[in-house]
């Protein structure tokens, strides 16, 4: 089956006073028809910088210089500002993180969905309209005909992501890509969502690709995991195998540091260090400073990925746990 | 004082929803707690009712040279003309009733002032939004022009210009509408950096819309609070200044008298103790900005979310 998102060799960098920032580093992956792609990192690891070079958003100073985004088979890299704009919100739309601001504040709700349907179909102001109203009842808004004359700020904000769902969903693009959508949420309304988003995903075949930092939103929600560190893919494969058994000692150190895993009590577990300057990458494996299992090579070079049977993959010297993955 | 202010904080969300208040009625209500920007108001629109009424309530029409009679010249406040009908405020220099010269003139005068107010917020709005939105070289272009403009003495431009285009009421409008894009321009641009920073603009882009839809659907209603603020002190300041071109005498011609032009004619009588040819004009003059500036200061201080108690 064709995926309908294949990156490979993807290089975004930003061209700063300071320097060369790397933030997307030779990424390479791809999204099968229905599939949930977890895309996890932390703060700077580039993987928001990834979402936005596959919607186009990428400004000066930013440019990708290098590798391939294949959106149904056509190539998104080189495509010009009215060709990215008719892909936009057709093909692949996009969910951000803080649902008070992606609303614009002064427009009412169905004049913000009327618009994004008339960006691409031509449709009369009230075929559009109806259509805004079903999508704002799919996602679970209660009275929706009546909440279409709202203002965002008459929203709560777990209303307001479900509005930003229901706009991302209005063209059914094959692919959505969610930048961290439930962070700003608190967790009984993240659950929602989650599973909302699931069921939606499940009933229209749409692809997700997840950015997060929160593993245990990966771990329920994803089919498949990319842990990126500093600009590049350290560890992918299906979820089950790579949060069971880590092959990175990236991957490791992130389930290790996650709250549930400590003993009540016990000073909480943290990977030492900081994320390294994109400006200035060290010559080896930009891990290597951070890592507790480095060793001379590590600072030497940088490793490659090293493929593992079921489709998983490793960027490291050492890898952790390759019993489990033999077993 | 946090006592005071904690029960009307924790009441208000709830509130909200059930009245469905819309934000421009909530605007309403927070204009009208001033008693004196409602004064201000009501002083406008009497003036505006005044002016669209002036054929209907002027005893005489000061257009008309042929019941101007120079017989009634420089008669005091409450006189009769030869016609029959009582000068309340006098008549000038050529004989025309004052009150009637007031109230056309100032339909002259408050045409002008929202012609150019709203051309110039128009023209200037959109230059600032392209220079914010395109960035780089057009928006180094478009604000240095905007610099050079706004370090010219606003009269002396407008002078200027009137002197090169001649007279008449398109032409001075055309002048002043130069002389105050600027304005717009410098304050849109500055909203417009702001908001085009923001997550909505991003997530306008993210759906497909065009440039033009992002810039004028999205971002403009966003900028639009200083707008409106600065059309009030600007139209204001377009009438005082077309009344100072007409003092000097580039302005609108002598058959069709503005606020500037009867203050003009009574300037010459003035020593001579026929002070209310001027007076009264320059009192009607005064009167309508004062309230068009009672209005403006509230809605910038409604409309400025800082100053929200």
């Amino acid at each position: 089956m064709a995926p309908v998102l294949e990156v490979s060799g993807l290089k975004t960098h930003f061209f700063t006073r300071a320097g060369t920032v790397k933030s997307v580093d030779g990424v390479s992956f791809r999204v099968d028809r229905g599939e949930v792609l977890g895309l996890v990192g932390e703060s700077g690891s580039g993987k928001s910088v990834t979402g936005f070079s596959v919607m186009g958003l990428i400004d000066p100073p930013g440019k990708i210089v290098e590798g391939s985004i294949k959106l149904n088979g056509k190539e998104l890299v080189g495509l010009d500002e009215e060709g990215f704009r008719k892909v936009r919100g057709r093909e692949v739309a996009m969910i951000f993180q803080d649902p008070m601001m992606t609303l614009n504040p002064v427009l009412r709700v169905d004049t913000q969905m009327i618009e994004a349907v008339t960006a691409h179909d031509k449709v009369s102001h009230k075929a559009a309209r109806e259509r805004a109203r079903d999508a704002l009842a799919k996602v679970g808004i209660p009275s929706p005909e009546e909440r279409l004359n709202a203002y965002p700020h008459q929203f709560s904000g777990g209303m307001r992501q479900r509005v930003a769902i229901a706009i991302a969903l209005l063209h059914r693009p094959p692919l959505i890509i969610c930048d961290e959508p439930t962070t700003a949420l608190d967790v009984t309304i993240q659950s929602q969502i989650l599973a909302e988003m699931q069921s939606l995903c499940a009933d229209t075949g749409t692809a997700l690709v997840w950015i997060t930092h929160d593993l245990g939103v990966v771990a329920g929600l994803a089919d498949r995991i990319a842990v990126m560190y500093a600009g590049r893919i350290v560890e992918t494969g299906a979820v089950d195998p790579v949060l069971d058994s880590p092959l990175h000692p990236y991957t490791n150190g992130l389930l290790g540091s996650l709250p549930a895993e400590g003993e009540p009590g016990a000073p909480l577990r943290q990977i030492r260090g900081s994320t390294p300057s994109l400006a200035r990458l060290p010559q080896g494996c930009a891990f290597a400073a951070r890592c507790d299992y480095a060793q001379a090579d590590c600072l030497a070079s940088a490793p490659d990925v090293t493929p593992f049977p079921g489709e998983r993959g490793v960027r490291c010297h050492h890898p952790l746990n390759l019993a489990g993955v033999a077993a | 004082m946090s006592d005071a202010a904690l029960p009307s904080a924790a009441a208000q969300p709830p509130a909200a929803p059930a009245k469905e208040e819309t934000p421009f009625r909530r605007f309403v209500r927070s204009f009208v707690e001033d008693r004196l920007a409602l004064f201000g108001l009501a002083l406008f629109i009497l003036i505006v009712l005044l002016a669209i009424a002036a054929p209907l309530i002027a005893p005489q029409n000061p257009y008309d040279l042929a019941s101007v009679d120079v017989m009634d010249s420089r008669q005091p406040p409450g006189s009769v003309s030869g016609e029959g009908f009582t000068m309340w405020l006098g008549s000038d220099g050529v004989g025309r009733d004052l009150l009637s010269g007031i109230l056309y003139g100032l339909r002259i005068s408050l045409m002008v002032g929202a012609f150019s107010g709203i051309l110039a917020a128009s023209i200037g709005a959109a230059i600032g939004l392209i220079a914010a939105y395109a960035g780089g070289r057009t928006e180094n272009a478009i604000m240095r022009l905007v610099d050079l403009q706004l370090s010219l003495p606003s009269v002396l431009v407008a002078l200027i210009l009137v002197a090169g285009l001649g007279k008449g009421v398109d032409k001075i409008i055309i002048a002043l509408v130069m002389v105050q894009w600027a304005y717009y321009a410098r304050t849109v641009r500055g909203s417009a950096l702001v908001e085009r920073r923001k997550e909505y603009v991003e997530a306008a882009q993210s759906l497909g819309l065009s440039h033009a839809r992002t810039v004028f659907r999205h971002i403009l209603p966003n900028c639009l609070a200083p707008v409106i603020v600065i059309v009030t002190v600007q139209t204001a300041h377009a009438i005082s200044l077309e009344a100072t071109l007409s003092f000097l005498g580039v302005g609108l011609p002598q058959t069709e008298p503005s606020l500037g032009v009867l203050i003009a004619n009574g300037f010459q009588y003035m020593l001579s103790g026929s002070y209310w040819i001027s007076v009264f004009p320059g009192f009607a003059l005064l009167m309508t900005i004062v309230s068009i500036n009672l209005v403006g200061d509230r809605l910038r201080d409604v409309l400025n979310p800082r100053l929200e108690k």
